[in-house]
Protein backbone atom coordinates (compact mmCIF):
# COMPACT_ATOMS: atom_id res chain seq x y z
CA UNK A 1 0.00 0.00 0.00
CA UNK A 2 1.24 3.72 -0.88
CA UNK A 3 -0.34 5.74 1.32
CA UNK A 4 0.98 8.82 0.09
CA UNK A 5 -0.01 8.28 -3.54
CA UNK A 6 -3.23 7.94 -1.94
CA UNK A 7 -3.01 11.27 -0.07
CA UNK A 8 -1.35 13.02 -2.71
CA UNK A 9 -4.13 12.10 -5.71
CA UNK A 10 -7.11 12.57 -3.51
CA UNK A 11 -7.33 16.51 -3.92
CA UNK A 12 -6.42 15.74 -7.75
CA UNK A 13 -9.73 13.01 -7.28
CA UNK A 14 -11.60 15.71 -5.64
CA UNK A 15 -11.16 18.15 -8.24
CA UNK A 16 -12.25 16.49 -10.85
CA UNK A 17 -15.08 15.53 -8.94
CA UNK A 18 -16.45 18.59 -9.79
CA UNK A 19 -16.33 17.18 -13.42
CA UNK A 20 -18.09 14.44 -12.61
CA UNK A 21 -21.33 16.43 -10.74
CA UNK A 22 -21.58 19.11 -13.31
CA UNK A 23 -22.10 15.92 -16.39
CA UNK A 24 -24.18 14.56 -13.41
CA UNK A 25 -26.69 17.20 -12.47
CA UNK A 26 -26.60 18.85 -16.11
CA UNK A 27 -27.96 15.32 -17.48
CA UNK A 28 -30.19 14.98 -14.60
CA UNK A 29 -31.63 18.25 -15.30
CA UNK A 30 -32.24 17.93 -19.01
CA UNK A 31 -32.84 14.40 -18.94
CA UNK A 32 -35.70 14.82 -16.57
CA UNK A 33 -38.05 17.08 -18.54
CA UNK A 34 -36.76 14.77 -21.85
CA UNK A 35 -38.44 12.05 -19.34
CA UNK A 36 -41.41 13.86 -18.98
CA UNK A 37 -42.38 14.89 -22.53
CA UNK A 38 -41.63 11.11 -23.45
CA UNK A 39 -43.88 9.79 -20.59
CA UNK A 40 -46.40 12.04 -21.62
CA UNK A 41 -46.36 11.03 -25.16
CA UNK A 42 -46.37 7.60 -24.15
CA UNK A 43 -49.75 7.96 -22.28
CA UNK A 44 -51.25 9.44 -25.84
CA UNK A 45 -53.97 7.08 -26.94
CA UNK A 46 -52.39 8.05 -30.86
CA UNK A 47 -50.50 5.01 -32.07
CA UNK A 48 -47.62 6.95 -34.12
CA UNK A 49 -46.75 9.17 -31.17
CA UNK A 50 -47.38 6.48 -29.22
CA UNK A 51 -44.82 3.89 -30.95
CA UNK A 52 -42.39 7.05 -31.50
CA UNK A 53 -42.12 7.21 -27.43
CA UNK A 54 -41.96 3.57 -27.20
CA UNK A 55 -39.12 3.49 -29.85
CA UNK A 56 -37.25 6.23 -28.27
CA UNK A 57 -36.97 4.68 -24.72
CA UNK A 58 -36.52 0.91 -26.78
CA UNK A 59 -33.91 2.09 -28.62
CA UNK A 60 -31.79 4.02 -25.48
CA UNK A 61 -32.42 1.06 -23.40
CA UNK A 62 -31.41 -1.59 -25.37
CA UNK A 63 -27.80 -0.40 -26.68
CA UNK A 64 -25.21 0.81 -24.65
CA UNK A 65 -24.10 3.67 -23.22
CA UNK A 66 -21.11 3.82 -24.96
CA UNK A 67 -22.31 3.49 -28.53
CA UNK A 68 -24.51 6.54 -27.77
CA UNK A 69 -21.33 8.58 -26.67
CA UNK A 70 -19.40 7.36 -29.77
CA UNK A 71 -22.17 8.15 -32.08
CA UNK A 72 -22.41 11.71 -30.89
CA UNK A 73 -18.97 12.75 -30.19
CA UNK A 74 -17.28 10.68 -33.57
CA UNK A 75 -20.07 10.34 -35.62
CA UNK A 76 -22.13 13.25 -35.78
CA UNK A 77 -19.17 15.58 -37.02
CA UNK A 78 -19.20 13.34 -40.39
CA UNK A 79 -22.29 14.57 -41.41
CA UNK A 80 -21.00 18.02 -43.61
CA UNK A 81 -24.33 19.74 -43.09
CA UNK A 82 -24.18 19.53 -39.52
CA UNK A 83 -20.89 21.48 -39.62
CA UNK A 84 -22.37 24.40 -41.05
CA UNK A 85 -24.90 25.13 -38.86
CA UNK A 86 -24.92 26.58 -35.28
CA UNK A 87 -25.20 23.16 -33.62
CA UNK A 88 -21.63 22.55 -34.37
CA UNK A 89 -20.33 24.83 -31.79
CA UNK A 90 -22.02 22.53 -29.09
CA UNK A 91 -21.06 19.00 -30.91
CA UNK A 92 -17.68 19.75 -30.88
CA UNK A 93 -17.14 19.88 -27.72
CA UNK A 94 -16.61 16.82 -26.20
CA UNK A 95 -18.56 18.04 -22.91
CA UNK A 96 -21.59 18.89 -24.70
CA UNK A 97 -21.83 16.03 -26.60
CA UNK A 98 -21.41 13.57 -23.36
CA UNK A 99 -23.89 15.82 -21.60
CA UNK A 100 -26.26 15.15 -24.67
CA UNK A 101 -25.80 11.25 -25.01
CA UNK A 102 -26.31 10.94 -21.05
CA UNK A 103 -29.42 13.22 -21.32
CA UNK A 104 -31.11 11.25 -23.92
CA UNK A 105 -30.13 7.89 -22.00
CA UNK A 106 -31.23 8.99 -18.73
CA UNK A 107 -34.30 10.65 -20.53
CA UNK A 108 -35.36 7.42 -22.19
CA UNK A 109 -34.94 5.63 -18.05
CA UNK A 110 -37.19 7.94 -16.72
CA UNK A 111 -39.90 8.30 -19.26
CA UNK A 112 -40.43 4.38 -18.50
CA UNK A 113 -40.18 5.12 -14.52
CA UNK A 114 -42.58 8.37 -15.23
CA UNK A 115 -44.80 6.17 -17.78
CA UNK A 116 -45.38 3.31 -15.25
CA UNK A 117 -45.80 6.20 -12.05
CA UNK A 118 -48.69 7.83 -14.42
CA UNK A 119 -50.58 4.36 -15.09
CA UNK A 120 -50.63 3.20 -11.33
CA UNK A 121 -52.36 6.74 -10.42
CA UNK A 122 -55.98 5.50 -9.24
CA UNK A 123 -58.69 6.81 -11.88
CA UNK A 124 -60.38 7.39 -8.62
CA UNK A 125 -58.43 10.10 -7.95
CA UNK A 126 -58.68 12.19 -11.32
CA UNK A 127 -62.27 10.63 -11.47
CA UNK A 128 -62.47 12.85 -7.85
CA UNK A 129 -61.02 16.06 -9.36
CA UNK A 130 -63.58 16.01 -12.36
CA UNK A 131 -66.41 16.15 -10.21
CA UNK A 132 -65.09 18.86 -8.09
CA UNK A 133 -64.94 20.69 -11.80
CA UNK A 134 -60.97 21.18 -11.91
CA UNK A 135 -59.96 21.58 -15.61
CA UNK A 136 -58.07 18.66 -17.04
CA UNK A 137 -55.09 20.56 -17.65
CA UNK A 138 -55.14 21.47 -13.82
CA UNK A 139 -56.48 17.89 -12.56
CA UNK A 140 -52.66 16.90 -14.90
CA UNK A 141 -50.45 19.64 -13.54
CA UNK A 142 -51.14 19.83 -9.73
CA UNK A 143 -52.42 15.94 -9.56
CA UNK A 144 -51.35 13.32 -11.46
CA UNK A 145 -47.66 15.19 -12.25
CA UNK A 146 -47.01 15.74 -7.81
CA UNK A 147 -48.44 11.63 -7.22
CA UNK A 148 -46.92 10.83 -10.01
CA UNK A 149 -43.55 11.88 -8.73
CA UNK A 150 -44.03 10.78 -5.77
CA UNK A 151 -44.71 7.41 -6.87
CA UNK A 152 -41.18 7.38 -9.02
CA UNK A 153 -39.00 8.22 -6.08
CA UNK A 154 -37.34 5.00 -5.46
CA UNK A 155 -36.67 4.15 -9.17
CA UNK A 156 -35.31 7.56 -9.69
CA UNK A 157 -32.94 7.84 -7.20
CA UNK A 158 -31.70 4.11 -8.12
CA UNK A 159 -31.45 5.97 -11.75
CA UNK A 160 -29.44 8.69 -10.16
CA UNK A 161 -26.92 6.21 -9.26
CA UNK A 162 -27.26 4.77 -12.40
CA UNK A 163 -26.29 7.73 -14.44
CA UNK A 164 -23.78 8.85 -11.48
CA UNK A 165 -22.01 5.88 -12.56
CA UNK A 166 -22.48 6.41 -16.55
CA UNK A 167 -20.94 9.56 -16.44
CA UNK A 168 -17.61 7.80 -15.86
CA UNK A 169 -17.82 6.81 -19.45
CA UNK A 170 -17.13 10.87 -20.17
CA UNK A 171 -13.50 9.61 -19.82
CA UNK A 172 -13.46 7.92 -23.40
CA UNK A 173 -14.31 11.05 -25.04
CA UNK A 174 -11.24 12.54 -23.36
CA UNK A 175 -13.29 14.11 -21.06
CA UNK A 176 -11.16 14.42 -17.54
CA UNK A 177 -13.76 13.34 -14.88
CA UNK A 178 -13.62 11.34 -11.70
CA UNK A 179 -12.29 8.19 -13.56
CA UNK A 180 -10.87 10.07 -16.34
CA UNK A 181 -8.16 10.89 -13.98
CA UNK A 182 -8.04 8.06 -12.10
CA UNK A 183 -6.92 6.04 -15.06
CA UNK A 184 -4.67 8.75 -16.02
CA UNK A 185 -2.79 8.35 -12.38
CA UNK A 186 -2.93 4.56 -12.82
CA UNK A 187 -1.47 4.18 -15.74
CA UNK A 188 1.57 6.78 -14.78
CA UNK A 189 1.94 4.86 -11.47
CA UNK A 190 0.79 1.41 -11.88
CA UNK A 191 -0.58 1.23 -8.64
CA UNK A 192 -4.45 0.68 -9.58
CA UNK A 193 -5.50 -0.57 -6.03
CA UNK A 194 -4.71 2.69 -3.97
CA UNK A 195 -6.16 4.65 -6.67
CA UNK A 196 -9.40 2.24 -6.87
CA UNK A 197 -9.60 2.81 -3.19
CA UNK A 198 -9.93 6.42 -3.43
CA UNK A 199 -11.49 7.10 -6.37
CA UNK A 200 -14.43 4.38 -5.27
CA UNK A 201 -14.20 5.99 -2.19
CA UNK A 202 -15.51 9.23 -3.82
CA UNK A 203 -18.22 7.45 -5.70
CA UNK A 204 -19.44 5.48 -2.58
CA UNK A 205 -19.67 8.73 -0.67
CA UNK A 206 -22.04 10.26 -3.65
CA UNK A 207 -23.67 6.76 -3.96
CA UNK A 208 -24.69 7.25 -0.39
CA UNK A 209 -25.92 10.97 0.19
CA UNK A 210 -28.04 10.67 -2.90
CA UNK A 211 -29.56 7.49 -1.43
CA UNK A 212 -29.69 8.85 1.49
CA UNK A 213 -31.64 12.13 0.02
CA UNK A 214 -34.14 9.94 -2.01
CA UNK A 215 -34.90 8.04 0.95
CA UNK A 216 -35.60 11.90 3.26
CA UNK A 217 -37.96 12.80 -0.50
CA UNK A 218 -39.72 9.88 0.01
CA UNK A 219 -40.26 10.26 3.89
CA UNK A 220 -41.21 13.23 3.42
CA UNK A 221 -43.62 12.98 0.70
CA UNK A 222 -45.17 10.12 1.91
CA UNK A 223 -48.85 9.29 2.41
CA UNK A 224 -49.37 10.99 5.72
CA UNK A 225 -50.99 7.93 7.68
CA UNK B 1 -23.43 -1.58 -47.54
CA UNK B 2 -19.98 -2.94 -49.32
CA UNK B 3 -18.69 -1.55 -46.30
CA UNK B 4 -20.04 -4.39 -44.67
CA UNK B 5 -19.30 -7.55 -47.73
CA UNK B 6 -17.59 -10.61 -46.02
CA UNK B 7 -14.29 -11.27 -46.78
CA UNK B 8 -11.40 -9.10 -47.04
CA UNK B 9 -13.04 -5.87 -49.18
CA UNK B 10 -15.53 -5.50 -46.41
CA UNK B 11 -15.91 -5.45 -42.38
CA UNK B 12 -18.80 -8.18 -42.30
CA UNK B 13 -16.94 -11.19 -41.25
CA UNK B 14 -15.15 -8.86 -39.01
CA UNK B 15 -18.03 -7.77 -37.25
CA UNK B 16 -19.75 -10.96 -37.42
CA UNK B 17 -16.50 -12.74 -34.69
CA UNK B 18 -16.88 -9.32 -32.76
CA UNK B 19 -20.30 -10.37 -32.12
CA UNK B 20 -19.64 -13.70 -30.86
CA UNK B 21 -16.83 -12.19 -28.98
CA UNK B 22 -19.19 -10.25 -27.54
CA UNK B 23 -21.94 -13.10 -26.58
CA UNK B 24 -19.08 -15.28 -25.26
CA UNK B 25 -17.84 -12.58 -23.35
CA UNK B 26 -21.47 -11.99 -21.75
CA UNK B 27 -22.50 -15.37 -21.17
CA UNK B 28 -18.98 -15.76 -19.59
CA UNK B 29 -19.41 -13.32 -17.33
CA UNK B 30 -22.83 -14.07 -16.33
CA UNK B 31 -21.34 -17.60 -14.97
CA UNK B 32 -18.79 -15.80 -13.12
CA UNK B 33 -21.55 -14.01 -11.88
CA UNK B 34 -23.08 -16.90 -10.72
CA UNK B 35 -20.52 -18.14 -9.15
CA UNK B 36 -19.76 -15.21 -7.12
CA UNK B 37 -23.92 -14.97 -6.49
CA UNK B 38 -23.41 -18.68 -5.12
CA UNK B 39 -20.95 -17.35 -2.56
CA UNK B 40 -22.51 -14.28 -1.64
CA UNK B 41 -25.80 -15.07 -1.19
CA UNK B 42 -26.02 -17.38 1.65
CA UNK B 43 -23.16 -14.58 3.01
CA UNK B 44 -25.97 -12.15 3.20
CA UNK B 45 -28.91 -14.36 4.33
CA UNK B 46 -26.57 -15.89 7.16
CA UNK B 47 -27.79 -15.26 10.77
CA UNK B 48 -24.20 -13.98 10.97
CA UNK B 49 -23.42 -10.04 11.95
CA UNK B 50 -20.00 -10.43 9.92
CA UNK B 51 -21.07 -12.70 7.15
CA UNK B 52 -23.81 -10.59 6.31
CA UNK B 53 -21.49 -7.66 6.86
CA UNK B 54 -19.05 -9.21 3.85
CA UNK B 55 -22.11 -9.99 1.35
CA UNK B 56 -23.28 -6.23 1.57
CA UNK B 57 -19.78 -4.96 1.50
CA UNK B 58 -19.43 -6.71 -2.17
CA UNK B 59 -23.00 -5.80 -3.13
CA UNK B 60 -22.80 -2.08 -2.02
CA UNK B 61 -19.00 -1.44 -3.14
CA UNK B 62 -19.56 -2.74 -6.85
CA UNK B 63 -22.82 -1.67 -7.51
CA UNK B 64 -22.00 1.85 -6.13
CA UNK B 65 -18.88 1.87 -8.23
CA UNK B 66 -18.79 2.84 -12.04
CA UNK B 67 -17.77 -0.50 -13.82
CA UNK B 68 -15.26 1.63 -16.14
CA UNK B 69 -13.25 2.27 -12.79
CA UNK B 70 -13.42 -1.68 -12.31
CA UNK B 71 -12.60 -2.72 -15.44
CA UNK B 72 -9.83 -0.24 -14.98
CA UNK B 73 -8.27 -1.88 -11.90
CA UNK B 74 -8.79 -5.33 -13.32
CA UNK B 75 -6.30 -4.30 -16.71
CA UNK B 76 -4.05 -2.66 -14.84
CA UNK B 77 -3.93 -4.80 -11.68
CA UNK B 78 -4.79 -8.05 -12.37
CA UNK B 79 -1.56 -9.75 -14.13
CA UNK B 80 0.20 -7.41 -11.14
CA UNK B 81 -1.99 -9.40 -8.39
CA UNK B 82 -1.27 -13.07 -10.33
CA UNK B 83 2.21 -12.29 -10.18
CA UNK B 84 1.75 -11.55 -6.68
CA UNK B 85 0.46 -14.79 -5.87
CA UNK B 86 2.77 -16.74 -8.36
CA UNK B 87 5.88 -15.27 -6.42
CA UNK B 88 4.46 -16.64 -3.06
CA UNK B 89 4.90 -20.10 -4.86
CA UNK B 90 8.26 -19.20 -5.97
CA UNK B 91 7.31 -17.77 -9.84
CA UNK B 92 9.26 -14.62 -10.71
CA UNK B 93 8.82 -14.69 -14.42
CA UNK B 94 6.12 -11.93 -15.94
CA UNK B 95 2.74 -13.59 -16.61
CA UNK B 96 0.12 -11.45 -18.87
CA UNK B 97 -2.89 -12.45 -18.53
CA UNK B 98 -4.95 -12.07 -21.43
CA UNK B 99 -7.89 -9.67 -22.63
CA UNK B 100 -10.84 -12.22 -23.12
CA UNK B 101 -10.47 -13.42 -19.33
CA UNK B 102 -9.50 -9.88 -17.59
CA UNK B 103 -12.74 -9.10 -19.17
CA UNK B 104 -15.57 -11.48 -18.34
CA UNK B 105 -13.78 -11.12 -14.95
CA UNK B 106 -14.49 -7.46 -14.30
CA UNK B 107 -17.85 -7.60 -16.04
CA UNK B 108 -18.16 -11.11 -13.68
CA UNK B 109 -18.13 -9.96 -10.66
CA UNK B 110 -20.21 -6.47 -11.18
CA UNK B 111 -23.20 -8.69 -12.78
CA UNK B 112 -22.33 -11.32 -9.70
CA UNK B 113 -23.29 -8.41 -7.53
CA UNK B 114 -27.05 -8.05 -9.40
CA UNK B 115 -27.24 -11.69 -9.51
CA UNK B 116 -26.77 -11.49 -5.51
CA UNK B 117 -29.49 -9.48 -4.97
CA UNK B 118 -32.16 -10.82 -7.33
CA UNK B 119 -31.39 -14.53 -5.40
CA UNK B 120 -31.52 -12.82 -2.02
CA UNK B 121 -34.67 -11.72 -2.73
CA UNK B 122 -36.24 -14.50 -4.58
CA UNK B 123 -35.12 -16.53 -1.84
CA UNK B 124 -36.53 -14.25 0.80
CA UNK B 125 -39.97 -14.26 -0.98
CA UNK B 126 -40.18 -18.12 -0.89
CA UNK B 127 -42.86 -18.97 1.87
CA UNK B 128 -41.01 -19.89 5.03
CA UNK B 129 -43.39 -22.93 4.63
CA UNK B 130 -41.57 -24.49 2.09
CA UNK B 131 -38.26 -24.72 4.15
CA UNK B 132 -40.54 -26.02 7.21
CA UNK B 133 -41.91 -28.71 5.10
CA UNK B 134 -38.94 -29.70 4.15
CA UNK B 135 -37.18 -29.98 7.63
CA UNK B 136 -40.37 -31.83 8.55
CA UNK B 137 -39.62 -34.59 5.67
CA UNK B 138 -36.85 -35.44 6.95
CA UNK B 139 -34.91 -34.06 3.41
CA UNK B 140 -31.14 -33.35 4.25
CA UNK B 141 -29.90 -29.95 3.85
CA UNK B 142 -28.60 -30.50 0.02
CA UNK B 143 -31.87 -32.23 -0.65
CA UNK B 144 -33.60 -28.97 0.57
CA UNK B 145 -32.07 -26.47 -1.24
CA UNK B 146 -31.43 -28.66 -4.81
CA UNK B 147 -34.91 -29.83 -5.05
CA UNK B 148 -37.46 -28.02 -2.76
CA UNK B 149 -35.85 -24.43 -3.20
CA UNK B 150 -33.86 -23.86 -6.24
CA UNK B 151 -36.90 -24.87 -8.39
CA UNK B 152 -39.14 -22.34 -7.12
CA UNK B 153 -36.40 -19.73 -6.56
CA UNK B 154 -35.43 -20.08 -10.46
CA UNK B 155 -38.85 -19.42 -11.64
CA UNK B 156 -39.19 -16.14 -8.79
CA UNK B 157 -35.60 -14.92 -10.52
CA UNK B 158 -35.59 -15.59 -13.79
CA UNK B 159 -37.26 -12.01 -14.91
CA UNK B 160 -35.09 -10.34 -12.75
CA UNK B 161 -32.09 -12.09 -13.93
CA UNK B 162 -32.99 -11.14 -17.59
CA UNK B 163 -32.49 -7.74 -16.40
CA UNK B 164 -29.02 -8.71 -15.30
CA UNK B 165 -28.43 -10.29 -18.75
CA UNK B 166 -29.38 -7.25 -20.24
CA UNK B 167 -26.77 -5.19 -18.05
CA UNK B 168 -24.20 -7.74 -18.38
CA UNK B 169 -24.77 -7.52 -22.04
CA UNK B 170 -24.70 -3.18 -22.56
CA UNK B 171 -21.71 -3.38 -19.92
CA UNK B 172 -19.97 -5.62 -22.39
CA UNK B 173 -19.42 -2.96 -24.51
CA UNK B 174 -16.96 -1.14 -21.93
CA UNK B 175 -14.25 -4.35 -22.03
CA UNK B 176 -13.38 -2.61 -25.59
CA UNK B 177 -11.44 -0.11 -23.69
CA UNK B 178 -8.92 -3.10 -23.10
CA UNK B 179 -8.40 -3.88 -26.18
CA UNK B 180 -10.48 -6.88 -26.75
CA UNK B 181 -12.16 -6.97 -30.41
CA UNK B 182 -15.76 -7.30 -29.44
CA UNK B 183 -18.29 -5.13 -31.13
CA UNK B 184 -17.31 -1.83 -29.60
CA UNK B 185 -13.38 -2.29 -30.44
CA UNK B 186 -14.05 -3.84 -33.86
CA UNK B 187 -16.47 -1.12 -34.98
CA UNK B 188 -13.61 1.56 -33.47
CA UNK B 189 -11.01 -0.21 -35.57
CA UNK B 190 -13.25 -0.06 -38.08
CA UNK B 191 -14.36 3.67 -38.18
CA UNK B 192 -11.08 4.40 -38.10
CA UNK B 193 -10.04 2.92 -41.22
CA UNK B 194 -12.99 4.26 -43.20
CA UNK B 195 -13.33 6.96 -41.79
CA UNK B 196 -17.12 6.60 -41.21
CA UNK B 197 -17.84 6.16 -37.41
CA UNK B 198 -21.41 7.13 -38.05
CA UNK B 199 -22.08 4.52 -40.13
CA UNK B 200 -20.25 1.81 -38.04
CA UNK B 201 -21.05 3.29 -34.34
CA UNK B 202 -24.73 3.30 -35.59
CA UNK B 203 -24.50 -0.55 -37.20
CA UNK B 204 -22.84 -0.95 -33.40
CA UNK B 205 -25.92 -0.04 -32.08
CA UNK B 206 -28.23 -2.37 -34.31
CA UNK B 207 -26.06 -5.20 -33.22
CA UNK B 208 -26.46 -4.56 -29.48
CA UNK B 209 -30.26 -4.18 -29.98
CA UNK B 210 -30.58 -7.30 -31.85
CA UNK B 211 -28.66 -9.18 -29.59
CA UNK B 212 -31.42 -7.89 -26.55
CA UNK B 213 -33.98 -8.18 -28.60
CA UNK B 214 -33.23 -12.13 -29.48
CA UNK B 215 -32.32 -12.90 -25.99
CA UNK B 216 -35.78 -11.29 -24.29
CA UNK B 217 -37.39 -13.57 -26.64
CA UNK B 218 -35.72 -16.27 -25.64
CA UNK B 219 -36.03 -15.77 -22.19
CA UNK B 220 -39.19 -14.95 -21.90
CA UNK B 221 -39.60 -18.42 -23.55
CA UNK B 222 -37.83 -20.21 -19.81
CA UNK B 223 -39.75 -17.77 -18.42
CA UNK B 224 -43.07 -19.66 -19.60
CA UNK B 225 -41.16 -22.94 -18.89
CA UNK B 226 -40.67 -22.30 -15.83
CA UNK B 227 -43.31 -20.94 -14.73
CA UNK B 228 -45.87 -24.05 -15.97
CA UNK B 229 -48.33 -24.55 -13.40
CA UNK B 230 -48.60 -21.19 -12.39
Amino acid sequence: MDLDLMITSFPKLLGATVVTLKLLSASLFFGLFLGLFFAILRLNKNIFINKFAYGYSYIFRGTPLLVQIFIIYFGLGQIEYLRTTFLWVILKEPYWCAIIAFTLNTGAYTSEILRSAFQTIKPGIIEAGKSLGISNKIIFYKIQIPIAIRQSLPAYGNEIILMMKGTSLASTVTLMDLTGVAKYIISTTFKPIEVFIVAGGIYLFMTFIIHNVIKYLEKKYSFQQ
Amino acid sequence: MELLAFGKTGWGDELFYATLMTIAVSITAMLVGFFFALIFTPLKLSKYKTLNLVGNFYTTVIRGVPELLVIYLFFFGGSGAIMYVASIFGYYEYIEINAFITGSMAIGIISGAYSTEVFRGAIQSIDKGQFEAAKVLGINKFGQFYKIILPQMLRLAIPNLSNVWQITLKDTSLISVTGLVEIMRQSYIAAGSTRDPLFFYSFAAVLYLLLTYVSMKLINKLEARYSRGH
